[in-house]
Order: structure tokens, then C-alpha cells, then sequence
């Protein structure tokens, strides 16, 4: 029999054990508090705040979601959860980016705002024929990618859908015809990522789609229910890949076989960047109910599948977002993927896959430091963006979340949980899922808007910054829409309105941006890299063709610069394999850099 | 979570490989239990990782002892410890690690703390996650979908399971839940009109499998007569309906937290009340 004392000293241990998660979180909620007034010092403290504009720009669009087969109604808003997207182009090289956003109602319309330059926006897109796009026979949209496919100098346009992919030419930034057919795109795939690349850097830019549902689904004309995956975390059940080689007449060929990309699993997002300094892109998917995937290009003319050896496929998750960024500005990406978090439910966490030390190139190895770095907890979260936010150097991250917002006192998670967790041939039927009825999905969730300190800590600051919208934020895109030195955010949210969130930052942070024109490379440059050298400091970048989730940035690079006297140099890295120095340019403006012959 | 194991029987002198898998041998349950972690993780990368699961492991047998140092002068064997540390492992989901060693630190100290006439109430580890569901639920969650949706994981599961449960003589309790629960499956699904499917899906999971053969079986948290170990375990499918009914997401790991113990309260008392007054 153990001596009385003992026993009433570890009673007080085990009290201390059951106190600690209630210490812990008053701990953690005490730096979260926001005092009063903070956010009207938030530019002193952070460097920079938002200020949601939409209405003054003259952007009033609001998203409209699908209606599929009554077979689906009693889980009709979970399954059109998705369908919400934006990227940024300046489709009429006028020098002013602008924003196509697309909708997902049977008969709605996409809009292409146009940038007038003086802090408006006008919406053409029926004017050059992008706007009548989403039909319940050829399908609804669910994102756009743009890019130079004939290199004429204008950014011609990728929509993928729940569909039909439709492909339209830029004819010289007045109007879109669409060449669908003539460049050879399916009849149909559900697909809810696609970017532009140049995989074999033959200076003509490919195209990668990746599918979700599988394509022989038409969800408006459902032949069975079971149509949902057939697994939550290794389902292999999803649409195919299609990997489009620009063949440089207006028409592609399908060689996703061929190059090794043969995935089924449930792609939410894609992106491309030189991840081992090969000088070809490498090719990252994220998927959901499933492992993320990513593809080592093998000197353009296959593609190897490595998630197992890089520790990026070993734990499968809910991966909603593909971006890449140089976090800790070492001349190496870091990869953040999107997932689900949900109190006592499901804690997948978001994951930042940072290069290990010490391995590059072929034995490159990635760690999730999401944890480490505090960007881990996201809610339910959907795109994310890094951006330096507000000049100091280092890139920031945006990320916004929310599934479905309906009741507030109910929700669905119950239900949902019970289903996601049996066996495939019931969570694979459409018709075992029990009803939402009118219940929410982790919705109303507060976005998240992380500071990058530079030293690995990132501090979560939305409320702060402005960041306040509680919407079902799907896609969200950066561009510098003032050509400012500032990046401003445009945020699609799914049955919710399009946000612009613009961004005001310290006058004493500079910054330098790069418009980037290839020759011998594709002329929207797409994988092209550049590498800025200043006040001791590196930040590497490459022009994107679709990063995020359904999202596409502007194709100029924007680089903060802190506190800086001036830039020493920069290195281009051509798609082509060119390279170029540019020393020393003007901080404070952007520059045209054209790739030289 | 806490294997059965059970005390030694009379008879003739066993092999060596009959006695590697008798019952007596209290360390088949943990070889058993490692090597459903161990499949688990190679097929489907189940753990959040290893590291924490080692985290769990080790703050359980370091804690066991240093207690059992303390309060009984000798240290004790390491098998339930380490089941108690592989339990929170696999159970529990956090992208923290403070939990996992929060998770175990609660389970073995609870053994020591929470007991009632030389008998521990609470299943350990069953104890300590809902402590940490209830109190810290922002950081936390269960193993619940990271298994897999196939048929397989489970086969195994049932054939390691079953040998085990069934050799301790506790495979009656199993069975008796899982009937219970399709039937009270049935039950709900009328209730709700919801898909009869919907509501037995969770037990065709495989994480289900881990919760019947080896948390609710554990012999320290069960009643000793037969008749009793039934009731408890109807009474636990029972409890769990109701709190699946109010959309409780950890339905069976609080229904086991409530019964348990009630049970266990009721058999200690009723021993007491039955024994002979020396008197």
C-alpha cells in the first residue's frame, strides 16, 4: 500500500496533466488577443493592411453553384462545393493586370474584368466571347489558366470545367475564339486543376489537366451514385491525368502515358517549378483523399513519379493547394499543400514541404515543417498564395478556407465522419451519404493571413491586417493591380462574391517587379527563373502558369526588398536554358526584361 | 487500449512455440499490437509519425517506471506500458507532439491515481484520449479515416484479434458489441431515415477493429462474471447509440468511459457488500 502523501502528491500530477491543454491554450489564445486599436496600427506593426475594395473597384460578382442530378440532392452543396476561381492576366498587354473569374450556375456567366488603370475595374467578358461559357450540356467552370500557347504575344485561355475543357485564342486582346476542337482537347473531363509548362522546353508551352470525378461521370446525367471515392485518404477512383505536348500548330497531343503520369487519384491542384535545379520543370499534384504526387522531369521526355522517396506521398491527406515559394530565401522552393483541420474531428494540418539539408537534385528529400513554422492550422482550407505581403523580403502566405456555410447552430461533421470512415463500397455510393440538410461544413471560418518573420516563424495576422470575410473562400490569386509595389489579393469565394482585398504597405519597404518576355522560350516565359541577389540576401522566383487552388498570379514576379539602398543583381534562367545577368536595377519600379536572341 | 491477457492454466508442459502463443505469454498482445502499427504504417502510413508514436511509447514506460518505483518500491513489467504508449500512438492524431506525451503521461498516472478498492476503473489510454478530446479537441482528433476504406486491413486485424481474444476467453465480449451494434445501427437508422449503410459504416472501418478487440476486452476495466462482461458490452453499444444520436463524433470512445467504470464501480460493491464480515 502505497504511503497516503504519495498518493495525494501524484493526485495534484495527474490534476497538473488534465490542466495543461487548458494552460496551453490560454497561453497561445493571450498572443491572438487583438487590443483595441491594433488594427489601425497594423501598417506599423506588420508593415502592411488590406482594405477589401470590390465595390469601389466596380467588381460586383457573385458565384453561383451548380445544380447536378436530383440523384445528388440530399448532398447537393457538398458535392458543388467547388467551382469558385480567379487568376490574373493582362490579357490586352495595356500593362495593367486584370482578373477573369469564373462561375459555375448552368447558365451564369465568367467575367473578365478589365484594369482601367485608375483603381477600376470594367467587366468585358461577353464583349470578347468569355463570358457565356457554362452550360448544363458542355458543362460548368471551374478555373483558368492563361498562357502564350502560339507565342503571337497574347495570353490565350485554358477553362477546364465539370466538362467540356474549352480552349479559347487571344486574338490580339479584343477578342477569344474559341479552338477547342482544332487543338485536339477531350469530349469531356471533370477537372478542377490545369496549368501551362513548358516540360520539354522546346519553347512552346504544354498543358497539364488534372481530373477529379472520373471523366466517364456527367454529373448532371448520373448512370450510378457510385461516384464518390472510394476511400477518404487512398481513394484511386478520380479522374484521369492528361498531359498536353504542344505539337506548335494550334494542335496537342495527349502523352500523359507516354511520359509517366498515370495517377487516378482525386487531383485538386497542380503546379510546375524547377525543383532540383534541372533546369526542367518538375511537376507537383495535389490531391484529395489521397497522397499528394509529384513528378521529377527526367530532361523533358518522361516523368518519374517520387512521392514515396522525397516523404511527400507517404501521409495522404485531403492536399487542396499546390504553391511554390523560397520561404527562407535560400535559393530553394518550399511546397504548401492544403488540408483539413477540424476541432476533436479530423486534425490533418496543412503541410510545408521544405527541402531537407544537405539533398538536392535527385535525391532531394522533403519535411513537413508546416508544424515548425506555424502554418500548420488552417481550418478547412482551400488556396493559398505566397506573396510578400508587405516588402520586407520575405514571402508571406494567404490562404483562405471554408467548405460549406449554411446553418450556423448545425453542422454536418457527425455524418460525415461516420461515412468517410467505412468501407469503400459504402462511402463509394452517393446514396449511403446521409442528407446535409441544411447543415454546415466547417463553414464560417476566419481566413488566415501568416507574416513571414524570416527566420522560420510565421505570425497569423488577418484579423489584424483586415482580412475579416468569413465566405467559402475557394481560390485566391496576388497581382500588383495599382502597379504599385504592392500586392494586392483577389479572392473567389463559392457562393459568395469576388473580394479584392487591396494592400497598403510601408512606404520605407522597397521592392523591384519583373515583366518577364521569352524569345526563344515561350513568350509568357512560364519557367522562367529568376534569382535576386541583395543586401546579402537571395530570393529565387519562376514565372508561373498556375499555382494555388484553381488560381493563377500574375506572370510578373514581385519581389519586397526591406529596408534596402538598392538590388545587386539578378540571374535569369531562361526556359531555354539562356542565362542573363541584370545588374544592379532601380528598386521602386518594374522592369521589362526580354530574353536575349 | 489494453489487450487481455490472462492468468496461467494447469497442465502438462507446453512447447515452446505453443507457449510463445498461449496466453500466458503477456507479451504476445504487444508483439501483436506492434505488428499491426508496423503493417499499418508501411501500407497506409497510418502513424502521424513514427517519432510521435515513440514519443507516446517512451513517456508511458518512463512514467511506469518512476510510479511504480514510487508507490510500490519495485518497478513494474513494461508490457502495459508499453501497450498503454502503442495505444495513444495509433489512436490518437495531433500534428502537436506535446500531446502524445500528455496522452500517455495521463494514462499510467490515472492507474495509479483513479483506483478503487486495489482495482484501476478507467481503461487507461480509453481514459486519457477522452480527456484530451474533451480538453484540448482544438489540437486533437482520433485515428479514424487514416486506415483505409478496404476489406483487407481489417481481415488481419480480425485474424490477430480474434486468436487473441479468443484464447483469453474474452471473444464473446467482441462478438457481443458488434451484434449489438448493427442491431442499434438498425434502430437508428429507423430513427433518422438515414441509409441503414450509413449507419453501420463506422463499424466496417478498420480503426473499429483496434476499439472491439483490444480497448474494450481490456480484463483490469471489465467485470469478472460472464453474464456481466455481456451486459457491459450491450450496455457500451447502447450508450454509444445515444451519444451517436446527439452526433457525437467519438461516440464509443465516451461510451466506454461511461460504462466501464460504472460497471466496475457496481462489481467492487458488490463484492464488498457480499463478502463475509470477518466480524
Amino acid at each position: 500500500m502505497p504511503h497516503p502523501n504519495r498518493q495525494i502528491a501524484l493526485a495534484f500530477f495527474l490534476a497538473a496533466l488534465l490542466a495543461f491543454p487548458l494552460v496551453y491554450k490560454r497561453l497561445a489564445a493571450r498572443n491572438k488577443v487583438i487590443e483595441p486599436g491594433i488594427r489601425s496600427t497594423a501598417l506599423a506593426r506588420y508593415g502592411f493592411r488590406f482594405q477589401e475594395s470590390s465595390k469601389a473597384a466596380g467588381i460586383d460578382f457573385k458565384h453561383t453553384a451548380s445544380t447536378f442530378d436530383p440523384k445528388l440532392q440530399h448532398i447537393m452543396e457538398q458535392v458543388s462545393s467547388m467551382g469558385a476561381a480567379v487568376s490574373v492576366v493582362d490579357f490586352d498587354r495595356d500593362g495593367w493586370e486584370g482578373i477573369y473569374v469564373v462561375n459555375s450556375g448552368e447558365s451564369s456567366h465568367n467575367a473578365l474584368y478589365r484594369n482601367l488603370g485608375n483603381g477600376t475595374f470594367r467587366d468585358v467578358a461577353a464583349e470578347v466571347g468569355l463570358a457565356d461559357v457554362n452550360s448544363r450540356e458542355t458543362g460548368v467552370s471551374t478555373g483558368a489558366v492563361w498562357g502564350d500557347y502560339d507565342n503571337d504575344g497574347y495570353e490565350d485561355v485554358l477553362i477546364y470545367k465539370w466538362g467540356r475543357p474549352e480552349l479559347y485564342h487571344n486574338d490580339g486582346g479584343k477578342h477569344f475564339t474559341r479552338v477547342t476542337e482544332q487543338a485536339g482537347l477531350p469530349k469531356w473531363v471533370n477537372a478542377n486543376t490545369a496549368i501551362w509548362f513548358d516540360y520539354d522546353r522546346d519553347g512552346k508551352l504544354d498543358l497539364f489537366l488534372g481530373g477529379y470525378y472520373s471523366e466517364d461521370v456527367d454529373l448532371w446525367h448520373l448512370k450510378t451514385t457510385k461516384m464518390m471515392p472510394e476511400s477518404f485518404e487512398y481513394a484511386n477512383n478520380g479522374g484521369r491525368k492528361y498531359l498536353f505536348h504542344n505539337l506548335g500548330n494550334g494542335r496537342f497531343e495527349e502523352v500523359s502515358a507516354r511520359m509517366g503520369i498515370q495517377s487516378r487519384r482525386w487531383a485538386l491542384a497542380a503546379v510546375a517549378a524547377d525543383l532540383r535545379g534541372t533546369g526542367y520543370p518538375d511537376l507537383f499534384v495535389a490531391n484529395d483523399y489521397g497522397v499528394s504526387e509529384i513528378y521529377f522531369n527526367e530532361g523533358g521526355k518522361r516523368f518519374r513519379e517520387s512521392g514515396k522517396e522525397t516523404s511527400i506521398g507517404a501521409a495522404p491527406k485531403s492536399g487542396m493547394n499546390a504553391a511554390v515559394g523560397d520561404v527562407l530565401n535560400q535559393g530553394r522552393f518550399g511546397i504548401y499543400v492544403s488540408n483539413i483541420s477540424e476541432e476533436g474531428v479530423l486534425v490533418q494540418g496543412n503541410n510545408l514541404w521544405m527541402p531537407q539539408a544537405d539533398t538536392s537534385g535527385d535525391s532531394i528529400r522533403y519535411e513537413n515543417m508546416a508544424n515548425a513554422m506555424g502554418v500548420e492550422l488552417g481550418g478547412w482550407s482551400f488556396g493559398a498564395q505566397f506573396g510578400d505581403l508587405n516588402n520586407d523580403g520575405f514571402l508571406d502566405l494567404y490562404a483562405v478556407n471554408g467548405n460549406v456555410s449554411l446553418a450556423r447552430d448545425r453542422n454536418y461533421w457527425y455524418d460525415y465522419s461516420k461515412v468517410a470512415g467505412g468501407n469503400k463500397a459504402i462511402i463509394s455510393d452517393a446514396a449511403n451519404w446521409p442528407p446535409l440538410d441544411g447543415r454546415s461544413l466547417a463553414g464560417y471560418q476566419q481566413k488566415r493571413v501568416w507574416v513571414n518573420d524570416g527566420v522560420g516563424q510565421f505570425k497569423e495576422v488577418a484579423q489584424l491586417v483586415g482580412v475579416t470575410d468569413v465566405y467559402d473562400g475557394r481560390s485566391v490569386a496576388l497581382a500588383d493591380f495599382g502597379n504599385r509595389g504592392m500586392l494586392d489579393a483577389v479572392v473567389a469565394n463559392e457562393k459568395g462574391p469576388l473580394l479584392l482585398y487591396r494592400n497598403t504597405v510601408s512606404p520605407e519597404n522597397k521592392w523591384v517587379e519583373f515583366e518577364l518576355e521569352g524569345t526563344t522560350s515561350n513568350r509568357s516565359a512560364i519557367g522562367a527563373r529568376v534569382k535576386l541577389f541583395w543586401n546579402g540576401q537571395q530570393q529565387v522566383q519562376e514565372v508561373s502558369g498556375g499555382s494555388g487552388f484553381c488560381a493563377q498570379n500574375q506572370r510578373r514576379l514581385h519581389f519586397g526588398l526591406g529596408k534596402t539602398a538598392g538590388v545587386d543583381r539578378i540571374e535569369i534562367r531562361w526556359p531555354s536554358g539562356k542565362l542573363q545577368t541584370v545588374p544592379a536595377p532601380e528598386v521602386d519600379r518594374i522592369h521589362q526584361v526580354k530574353e536575349p536572341l | 487500449m489494453s489487450p487481455p491477457v490472462a492468468t496461467a492454466a494447469p497442465g502438462k508442459p507446453a512447447s515452446p512455440v505453443a507457449r510463445f502463443f498461449s496466453a500466458e505469454n503477456r507479451y504476445l498482445p504487444p508483439l501483436f499490437i506492434t505488428l499491426i502499427l508496423l503493417g499499418g504504417n508501411l501500407s497506409f502510413g497510418l502513424l502521424e509519425s513514427f517519432s510521435r508514436t515513440a514519443l507516446a511509447i517512451g513517456t508511458a514506460i518512463v512514467l511506469e517506471l518512476a510510479l511504480g518505483r514510487m508507490m510500490y518500491g519495485r518497478f513494474p513489467n513494461l508490457a502495459s506500458a508499453y501497450i498503454t504508449g502503442i495505444s495513444v500512438g495509433i489512436l490518437l492524431r495531433s500534428p502537436e507532439y506535446w500531446p502524445y506525451a500528455l496522452c500517455s503521461a495521463i494514462a499510467i498516472t490515472s492507474k495509479y491515481v483513479i483506483r478503487w478498492h486495489g482495482r484501476h476503473l478507467w481503461n487507461p489510454s480509453n481514459f486519457s484520449i477522452c480527456a484530451m478530446l474533451l480538453l484540448a479537441p482544438e489540437y486533437v482528433a482520433t485515428l479514424s479515416i487514416q486506415w483505409g476504406n478496404t476489406v483487407w486491413p481489417m481481415v488481419i486485424i480480425w485474424l490477430l484479434g480474434a486468436m487473441i481474444v479468443y484464447r483469453v476467453r474474452r471473444f464473446h465480449i467482441t462478438a457481443t458489441y458488434v451484434i449489438s451494434f448493427v442491431v442499434l445501427a438498425w434502430l437508428r437508422s429507423a430513427i433518422t431515415g438515414h441509409p441503414f449503410l450509413a449507419e453501420v459504416a463506422p463499424i466496417t472501418g478498420p480503426m473499429y477493429q483496434l476499439f472491439i478487440f483490444f480497448m474494450i476486452t481490456d480484463p483490469k476495466t471489465t467485470v469478472t462474471p460472464k453474464w456481466g462482461q455481456y451486459v457491459v458490452a450491450v450496455l457500451v453499444a447502447v450508450v454509444e447509440m445515444i451519444l451517436r444520436l446527439a452526433h457525437n463524433v467519438n461516440a464509443p470512445f465516451y461510451a466506454l468511459a461511461m460504462v466501464g467504470p460504472a460497471a466496475m464501480v457496481v462489481e467492487i460493491w458488490q463484492t464488498k457488500k457480499n463478502r463475509p464480515n470477518p466480524k
